[in-house]
């Protein structure tokens, strides 16, 4: 009988464990991104940037040369590989504490400058890593750590839009949000992968994409739980959908 | 080639030019402005790269990425602007990527002031970024100095893997002097960069990682081990002072950068009225030249340290000399630069006698 290969794992990322807690989505994320290196012929030409928070250890999974930044910088990172190596494609991968709070002055100037990198956002709406303490996309009422009897909005305002906010920045070209909790949207945010890294090849400027992703363990829910509540409640406050596609400058 | 009367910051800025940077990030503060002004030109003109970037600590970041991929590069900054950049020299120092990074000190703390100072000895010479870490730091006295220092660091930094400290007083940054940009400086052999990640994971046939990140307590130790290592040859190597008529001195100053030139007026002076005077000057602040205090003769019964802060070299001071001779101290501070005059009457209370 002739076997032929349907599915095999991506050469984008090393043949090692993830160290993601079960049902979590990194590991799809992962995959993809993986996968659209390969596909597009850039991962032997990449650079990563992993970040901190769960994604620390990213630089273990992703099969090309890793750089691994400081807490938010690693849109600066990015921007000092980019620029002295332009001919490679430089990606950061970051969560929603890293990119949304500690680091927001990186993420909104890498876009201002129309640095040529890709950004890849996980949006998990709580601090993962250090044990589930509340983001600033955290949801209102969202009980966390450090808001245990839910996140209160007089006192710490509501959720920040990342992809919204960057939108409104001249510099940024390409903006997406995905979600990846079932096949049809995981193969639209492989989709989106594709288009922001073409951006990057095109030399056209800035391009992230949001992943609207889950926690299971600091959320207290099972991964359908997870998914479920990712579809009802996240999605419901940040919408799916192209949120900038060409810059400012391509449009005047 | 002829000298060419140039201001410090330019110099410096134009040093680094030819010393090989690639790249430089920085952010405006004053009193450095004229070294990301100039480069600003200069470095595109050279087709290199110059960023303007959002801030202190993003611009040291961005030396990471850049120094992470294997080119050369600098920042600088002052005071309260290498204040922000710790959380990133020590996370260099914990990958082991060389930079180059320019200190032009002005007085604090917070704010401070915008006049030329030496507070920042301990943020230079001990780090304010987290860890078991060191920067090799020069502190140079003239501009002719300073632009051959800047030139060999970016040498430095790459034979070691570690960032390198440059740091001056506003003083001079900001004075003109005539300095020879050409001058040849030594050079260090070179490993390839076979460690960057620049995105050559195809090429190389393996993928690199650039992390300072060890969660396993005893791969981190063996870390810091390597690093202590690499530290203790640069104590063994790196020392730079010079030592100015020490010879038959009875008393020795200690100071560098600005206080030194002032220093030397100081000695002059009192050597005219007979005085055995003479000083020893620090080029490298780390490591502090310990190897100098050994040279002094028995003769020399006192050691005057003079600084523009209120004692911080002062305690480099203490250890080198351990208990062997009598220390002093005389400091200015918050932008006041002292006089020779004062360093004199200083030198006269410590022989106990009026100036004649």
């Amino acid at each position: 009988m002739k076997t032929k290969t349907v599915y095999e794992p991506t050469r984008g990322l090393v043949d090692r464990d993830l160290t993601y807690c079960p049902g979590c989505t990194h590991g799809i994320i992962h995959k993809l991104i993986g996968e659209v290196l390969v596909e597009k012929g850039l991962l032997d030409t990449s650079v990563g940037i992993a970040s901190v928070g769960c994604s620390v250890m990213s630089y273990e999974f992703f099969n090309c040369d890793m750089q691994q930044a400081a807490h938010g910088r690693a849109p600066a990172v990015a921007t000092g590989v980019k620029r002295v190596r332009p001919e490679t494609t430089v990606f950061t991968y970051q969560g929603d504490g890293d990119l949304a709070s500690i680091g927001m002055a990186e993420i909104v100037h890498a876009a201002h400058r129309g640095e040529n990198i890709t950004v890849i956002f996980v949006n998990n709406a709580i601090y993962g890593m250090t044990g589930g303490q509340m983001a600033p996309t955290t949801l209102p009422g969202q009980k966390t750590t450090t808001s245990p009897t839910g996140r209160n909005v007089v006192d710490t305002g509501l959720p920040l839009r990342m992809s919204e906010l960057l939108a409104t920045v001249p510099g940024a070209t390409y903006l997406e949000r995905v979600s990846v909790h079932d096949p049809k949207h995981v193969r639209k945010a492989k989709k989106a992968l594709e288009k922001a890294f073409d951006v990057q090849t095109n030399k056209k400027g800035f391009s992230m994409i949001e992943f609207i992703s889950t926690c299971p363990v600091n959320w207290g829910m099972n991964p359908n739980d997870s998914l479920a509540w990712a579809v009802d409640s996240l999605i419901d406050y940040y919408p799916l959908g192209v949120y900038k596609d060409g810059g400012d400058s391509d449009a005047s | 080639m002829a000298k060419v009367l140039m201001k410090g910051n330019e110099a410096m800025a134009l040093a680094a030019i030819k010393g090989g940077c690639d790249a430089f990030f920085g952010y405006p503060i004053t009193p450095q402005n004229e070294i990301p002004e100039y480069l600003s030109y200069h470095m595109k003109k050279e087709g290199r790269v110059f960023v303007q970037a959002e801030s202190e600590v993003a611009a040291i970041n961005m030396v990471y990425g850049a120094a992470g991929a294997g080119a050369r590069v600098m920042t600088s900054s002052s005071s309260p602007g290498i204040a922000l950049k710790q959380e990133g020299i020590s996370y260099l120092a914990g990958s082991e990527l060389p930079c180059v990074i320019l200190s032009v000190m002005r007085g604090g703390p917070g704010l401070g002031g915008i006049q030329p100072s030496q507070g920042d000895y301990n943020q230079i010479t001990r780090g304010g970024g987290n860890g078991d870490y060191h920067v090799l730091a020069f502190a140079p006295e003239t501009l002719q100095e300073t632009v051959e220092i800047v030139k060999q660091s970016f040498d430095l930094a790459d034979y070691y893997r570690n960032p390198v400290m440059i740091a001056v007083d506003g003083l001079i940054g900001q004075m003109m002097e005539p300095v020879d940009v050409e001058t040849s400086v030594p050079k260090k052999t070179i490993p390839p960069k076979d460690w960057a990640a620049e995105g050559k994971s195809g090429e190389r046939g393996k993928r690199n990682t650039v992390v300072s990140l060890h969660l396993d307590p005893y791969m981190l130790e063996k870390h810091n081990f390597a690093l202590k290592k690499k530290y203790d040859e640069m104590v063994d190597n790196e020392q730079r002072f010079e030592t100015i008529q020490t010879d038959d001195a009875e008393i020795v100053i200690v100071a560098y950068g600005t206080v030194a030139r002032i220093a030397r007026t100081a000695i002059e002076a009192l050597r005219r009225d007979g005085v055995k005077v003479g000083m020893i000057r620090p080029i490298s602040i780390w490591p502090f030249p310990e190897k100098a205090f050994a040279t002094l003769g028995e003769q020399s019964h006192t050691l005057l340290t003079v600084e523009m802060s209120l004692g911080q070299m002062l305690q480099d001071v203490k250890l080198a000399n351990n208990g062997k001779r009598t220390v002093r101290f005389y400091g200015r501070a918050g932008g006041v630069v002292p006089d020779s005059k004062e360093i004199i009457k200083e030198v006269y209370d410590a022989l106990g006698r009026q100036s004649s």
